[in-house]
């Protein structure tokens, strides 16, 4: 009796152990809120809320702080990489999907793992010693530009999107495929016109996931992009994005130039929240 | 009796050519298809090939000399810095992931609110950028702690930041496990706990450690979230003492301009790695699969 007593004993206390360890994902997301909130709130009420997401000047030494620029320069080169990295990915999982024989797929598929694999800051390197001189060469351009960053970042969100969008394609019900061909339609055509729509939810969620890696993406951005927080529409320029001026001046910041670099954070922080509540309503309307 | 069988389903090429004359459009699309796949295959194999090219003569012996100092800009204090980092980082992440993925499958009762909870949240943290774990790690380790600029700082960090990873290849190994060995385990006599630790956590052994491979890949390539929080000193560290990472000691490398080829070296040793774990883990996947036919 004593020993069933204490078997119970022990069943009942593992499972609160491993109810504990359950909590600490919410704990981790609850303490991040917490602290990045907490730092960088107080900072953009002092800038003031407006003068500090549309203030256009960042210069830490006179007091202003305006993260227009970075704003505008994550869009523009989140947005350039969408351009690279989404008609690749898409038609490079739809060939992996539904055209490739099964023996390239066994080489494809550790490719695109590779590409996955390889940190940022290789990806940043090549960019540096690759990417940059071309551009610098062929372009009346310096090199370090949103053009350059925008391209790297359209390869490293290939993997993401091709990962992400290649199991929704193949997910699609068989009969679909085979209906549109006994309509006559030819393999490219029932491939395009029947499958695809029919994993639209799946493919339009890998592009979010990939706009989410793109947005974040720090160090690799910092090498190629060329950090002068202003604004600017050529390409060919340089600009700053949230990611790099976190990065580029959070070493030797005090006061309150440091909080304005966390609340950068928090504004980051906050698109990111968007894009994965985004993600996850796309994933689950896909599944109803 | 002498012609072959000829299955009708089957195009010879000159049908295809056929076909496609007749629907221009569809052979576009093929050529587009064609097309994307050779980009990608191209593009990642220029970059390997150039980074293997051009780092591979660096790789000298000096590189692997146990003392950094500015004339030898040793990578071997690195290296012993992101084992030390690796082993860290798992010693948190592993069993807090692997009891979390226990929880939701075997304990959690269907309609278990906590449990949407927690799949949000570990979705939440796969979302968030590395830098954003770099500045949390310094705001809460580092500053909030007080652990100053240190190792077990950075690996804190970079704990939260793979617990998800860790977390859902778990879950998704432990769901792969058939409910009739749970049963059996349970006809037998033994309690929950034995059969989750006898039976079925062996089963889904190459899927956790599948995970586990991954996540070791992110923790050798990070540096956004360890600048902050594990700092970049030369010397092999502590648990309590600042020291940089591979990734990190590339990034300075490449950052400071003069050292461009040895920085290239580093990235080849990076590959490695990468190409290893990639290896290692495709390898698990397939025991995995054989182990469900």
């Amino acid at each position: 009796m004593e020993n069933i007593n204490r078997s119970t004993a022990k069943e009942k206390l593992m499972e609160l152990v491993f109810l504990i360890t359950a909590v600490v994902s919410i704990l981790a997301v609850a303490l991040i809120c917490i602290f990045l909130f907490a730092n960088g709130i107080p900072a953009m009420k002092e800038i003031g809320f407006l003068e500090f997401l549309t203030g256009t000047v960042w210069r830490p030494g006179n007091d202003k702080f305006g993260i227009f620029p970075m704003i505008l320069g994550s869009i523009y080169v989140t947005g350039g990489a969408l351009i690279i990295g989404v008609p690749v990915g898409i038609l490079t999982s739809v060939f992996m999907a539904r055209f490739c024989p099964a023996k390239w797929y066994k080489v494809l598929k550790p490719i695109v793992n590779l590409l996955a694999g390889i940190p940022s800051i290789v990806y940043g390197f090549f960019g540096v010693v690759v990417l940059v001189p071309f551009i610098r060469e062929h372009f009346d351009s310096r090199g370090e530009s949103i053009l350059c960053a925008a391209i790297l970042l359209g390869i490293m969100i290939l993997p993401t999107i091709i990962g992400a969008s290649e199991p929704a394609i193949r997910a699609v019900d068989q009969s679909y495929y085979e209906g549109a061909l006994a309509l006559g339609a030819t393999h490219e055509r029932s491939v395009f016109t029947v499958l695809l729509p029919a994993a639209k939810s799946g493919i339009f969620a890998a592009v979010v996931l990939g706009v989410g890696r793109a947005l974040g993406e720090t160090m690799a951005v910092v090498m190629v992009v060329g950090n002068q927080p202003r604004v600017t529409h050529n390409m060919l320029e340089g600009i700053r994005t949230l990611t790099t001026n976190i990065v580029m001046e959070m070493g030797y910041a005090t006061d309150l130039h440091r909080e304005a670099l966390i609340a950068t954070g928090v504004v980051l922080f906050v698109f990111i929240l968007i894009i994965n509540f985004c993600f996850s309503m796309i994933k689950r309307s896909g599944k109803e | 009796m002498d012609k072959k069988l000829k299955p009708i389903n089957q195009m010879s090429v000159k049908d295809r050519i056929k076909s496609y004359t007749r629907h221009p459009g569809s052979f576009v699309l093929l050529l587009l298809v064609g097309i994307a796949a050779v980009i990608t295959v191209i593009t990642l194999l220029f970059l390997v090939g150039y980074i293997l090219v051009n780092g591979l003569p660096y790789l000298k012996p000096s590189l692997f000399a146990w003392e950094y100092n500015s004339d030898n800009v040793s990578m071997m204090p690195a290296i012993v810095n992101t084992i030390l980092m690796v082993f860290l980082a798992l010693l948190f992440s592993v069993p807090f992931g692997i009891g979390a993925a226990i929880y939701l499958v075997e304990y959690a009762k269907k309609g278990n609110k906590l449990v949407g909870v927690v799949r949000l949240t570990a979705e939440t943290l796969t979302g968030i950028p590395s830098i954003i774990y770099g500045l949390f790690g310094m705001l809460f380790f580092v500053i909030a702690l007080g652990w100053s600029y240190s190792m077990l700082a950075g690996a804190m960090t970079l704990a939260i930041m793979v617990l998800p990873t860790v977390m859902r290849t778990t879950e998704e190994a432990l769901l792969c496990v058939p409910l009739s060995y749970r049963e059996g385990s349970f006809g037998l006599g033994a309690g929950k706990l034995r059969t989750i630790f006898k039976i079925v956590l062996p089963a889904a052994m190459p899927g956790i450690l599948s995970g586990v491979i991954l996540s070791i890949g992110r923790i050798v390539g990070e540096t956004a979230a360890l600048i902050y929080t594990a700092g970049t000193m030369t010397g092999m560290a502590g648990v309590m003492d600042s020291g940089r990472t591979l990734a990190i000691h590339m990034y300075v490398l490449s950052n400071e301009g003069l050292h461009k080829n040895e920085a290239n070296a580093t990235a080849v040793i990076l590959l490695f790695i990468v190409l290893i774990i990639n290896a290692v883990s495709s390898l698990l996947a397939k025991k995995l699969e054989a182990s469900k036919a």
